[in-house]
């Protein structure tokens, strides 16, 4: 009994210390976010396989996310003769909730756990204690520029994977499904409000792609440095992300839809 | 992966991102329709707004013409005020030109409709509508159906005692009497 | 008798509840090859660490050029770095850059020359280590010595007045350390550097080396001129230095007694 709640003690304690050290990590990186603007090639590199890699599976999943509501929304729509609110449900879904979401969650897997594994093998390699004996300060030089362009690149991935699934929506419900074009997108025009809900959105990306990319990056810089410490890591960043994301997304749509 | 590549590519990342936030901007939400200043005020009150809000339309014969810009209770005359704010192009409604709330489709958002009288004077910036409809109440309206049921009834007035506690007062405006 | 360029005293250290260090005394006068001697796991690696002000003893002195490596700030302690170079056991050379531009990294991080001068202090760099015609490969591409003489040549780049070498013959080919070798010896006399050598590779190492440290479980076993050590007296220091098998470090880990062991199993 007693050597169950010495475990459980230290697991809470080990608990806490990580969190308190993952919290000095981000004041850290903060910190070294105005020497940021001197080095912009650094965040643009960074951007290339943070965002643009990231677009083809954003694009995809929102094409066929966008389509598969198109579907069941016009299957449930049309019991109640309302299938020409096709267009405000597929839209208000995906700008409110599954645009951020979903595109945090594969921003998690794909981004997110390729980071962890790469900050965490120069870890493994003793690149980063390498760069310090250098006096290069490795938070400035390879953990700031990452954080960035997370951060910069979230709120964008979103905004593409809202409009595409909209399309996408537009594709199967006026194409195929013969829900009127003009019902679908001025009923769409009249409910979606620009300040309510699209700003909200990306205010949820920006939430998102902060936290995201912290998790990602202070996994890899805590990973124990061996090939089974980096594996684990990576495991934990997209688990943590995934769990973050979602109780942050229910936290922040109390707040801006909760009324 | 050469620095030009990098450069190009990052750059029409961030030109898709800011073009989808444009479309959804434009093409998914009521962007446009926002931030059109101006506009020329009328007040109406009214015993129930029901489900009306603000932003709600304000509709003549069907076509849109405004927005409700606010809702107020006045004290004085115990009675809701609504402000509207109607586009400058229509100007001129008559000055005995009267309000109601109505309801649109089945899923209940509530606008304000205006219908035009026959005066020759024309309502301007600040002006009062004097002539309103509350919006329908479903409560009132089954309780009103109930009451006059019962007062039709062969048997003289075993009037249901249920009906007498839940009814709000009796309208003053005009509601549309079932049956008779 | 010159200054010492590092002086380390009383220095504790522990990791866990392991005590790595337990009050050690070192020496290392300017201008010599000093090398670090002891059996593996004796942390070695954490010295040069804790010299570096990487990590931070329990207590004791360390000192680097009359100051206080422990209690320096931030910035005194990124300053004193500009000033030492070293070379770690696997190179941890920057793997998504070229060798030349590894070698160039540092320079370019603490320096503001032009690029033609970059250039030129690079190419001198790597032709000191001999590997100016591998310039444009990727760490990926090189063997191993190969990538541990990149890593040389990237920690001269600002011509520091110390070199660490962590480990550098563990694991090489005998031609590679033999290069290794000479490198070691020739650039510290060239460049007028202290040289701090941490290896359990004896004969290599006491050929190079000016003077010797023998650390074990957390002491300093021996110390002196490698003349002087192949002919002491001390039972550990002949084991270690003469790679014999058993002697005051023995072969078997402690067990109980042989035939208590094989006979009394499951069953009796």
């Amino acid at each position: 009994m007693l050597d169950l709640l010495q475990r459980l003690g230290r697991a809470a304690l080990g608990f806490f210390r990580r969190l308190g050290r993952g919290n000095l990590f981000l004041l850290q990186t903060l910190a070294s976010m105005p020497g940021m603007l001197l080095r912009p090639g650094l965040v643009v590199r960074q951007m290339w396989s943070v965002g643009v890699l990231t677009l083809v599976i954003i694009v995809v999943s929102a094409l066929f996310v966008g389509m598969v509501m198109g579907l069941q929304g016009y299957n449930t729509l049309v019991d109640f003769g309302a299938e020409e609110s096709l267009g405000i449900l597929v839209a208000l879904s995906l700008v409110r909730e599954l645009g951020p979401v979903v595109t945090a969650l594969l921003f998690a897997g794909r981004a997110g756990s390729a980071l962890t594994a790469e900050i965490g093998l120069m870890k493994a390699t003793e690149q980063l204690s390498g760069m310090e004996m250098m006096a290069v300060d490795p938070v400035q030089r390879v953990i700031a520029p990452r954080f960035l362009a997370a951060f910069l690149a979230m709120p964008l991935l979103a905004a593409i994977f809202s409009a595409v699934g909209v399309f996408g929506g537009y594709l199967v419900g006026v194409g195929l499904l013969g829900v009127d074009d003009g019902a679908f997108w001025s009923q769409m025009q009249g409910k979606v409000d620009f300040y309510d809900d699209i700003l909200n959105g990306i205010i949820k990306s920006i939430v998102f792609g902060f936290v995201a990319g912290w998790i990602a990056l202070y996994e890899g810089y805590d990973a124990v440095p061996t090939a089974e410490g980096v594996s684990q890591a990576t495991t934990r960043t997209v688990v943590h992300s995934a769990l973050v994301v979602l109780g942050l997304d229910f936290v922040l749509t109390a707040l801006m839809f909760g009324g | 992966m050469n620095t030009r590549t990098v450069e190009i590519g990052v750059g029409l990342f961030v030109a898709a991102g800011c073009a989808a936030l444009f479309v959804l901007a434009m093409q998914v939400s009521n962007l446009t329709t926002l931030g059109s200043s101006g506009g020329y005020r009328l007040t109406a009150n009214f015993e129930n707004i029901g489900g009306l809000k603000v932003r709600s339309p304000v509709t003549v014969s069907g076509v849109r013409v405004g927005r409700v810009e606010s809702i107020n209770y006045d004290l004085h005359t115990f009675q809701a005020v609504v402000t509207m704010n109607i586009e400058d192009r229509y100007k001129g409604f008559p000055e005995d030109t009267s309000a109601s709330i109505f309801t649109a489709g089945l899923l209940g958002e509530q606008y304000v409709a205006l219908e035009p009288g026959g005066s020759m004077t024309s309502l301007t910036d600040g002006g009062h509508i004097q002539l309103t409809q509350s919006a329908l109440v479903l409560e009132q309206l089954i309780g009103q159906f109930l009451y006059s049921m019962a007062g039709k009834k062969p048997d003289g007035g075993t009037a249901n005692h249920v009906e007498n506690q839940t009814l709000g007062q009796p309208e003053p405006a005009p509601a549309p009497q079932p049956g008779q | 008798m010159a200054e010492p360029i590092i002086q380390i005293r009383d220095l504790r250290f522990a990791r866990g509840s392991r005590m790595i260090f337990d009050g050690i005394d070192i020496d290392i006068l300017p201008g010599t090859v000093t090398a670090i001697m002891g059996p593996s796991g004796t942390g070695k690696t954490t010295l040069l660490k804790l010299i570096g002000g990487q990590l931070h003893p329990l207590s004791g002195s360390i000192r680097v050029q009359d100051e206080e490596v422990p209690a320096l700030s931030r910035s005194a302690l990124y300053r004193l770095r500009k000033r030492i170079g070293m070379l770690f056991q696997t190179g941890a050379l920057l793997t998504d850059l070229s060798v030349f531009e590894n070698v160039a990294y540092p320079i370019r991080e603490h320096t503001k020359l032009p690029e033609e001068l970059i250039r030129d202090l690079v190419l001198m760099k790597l032709e000191a280590v001999g590997l100016r015609g591998a310039a444009g490969l990727m760490p990926a591409e090189l063997s191993g010595g190969m990538a541990r003489r990149v890593a040389l040549a990237r920690a001269i780049a600002l011509d520091p007045m110390m070199v660490l070498y962590d480990e550098p013959f563990t694991g090489q080919d005998p031609i590679s350390m033999g290069v290794l070798v000479k490198l070691i010896r020739e650039l510290n006399r060239a460049l007028g550097m202290t040289s701090v050598v941490v290896s359990h590779d004896v004969r290599e190492t006491s050929a190079i080396a000016d003077y010797v440290y023998l650390l074990s479980d957390g002491k300093v076993m021996d110390h002196g001129k490698p003349d002087d050590l192949w002919g002491a007296k001390t039972e550990w220091t002949r084991q270690f230095l003469n790679g014999l098998p058993d002697g005051p470090v023995a072969f078997h880990y402690p067990a109980p007694p042989f035939r208590e062991d094989l006979l009394g199993g499951a069953g009796r």
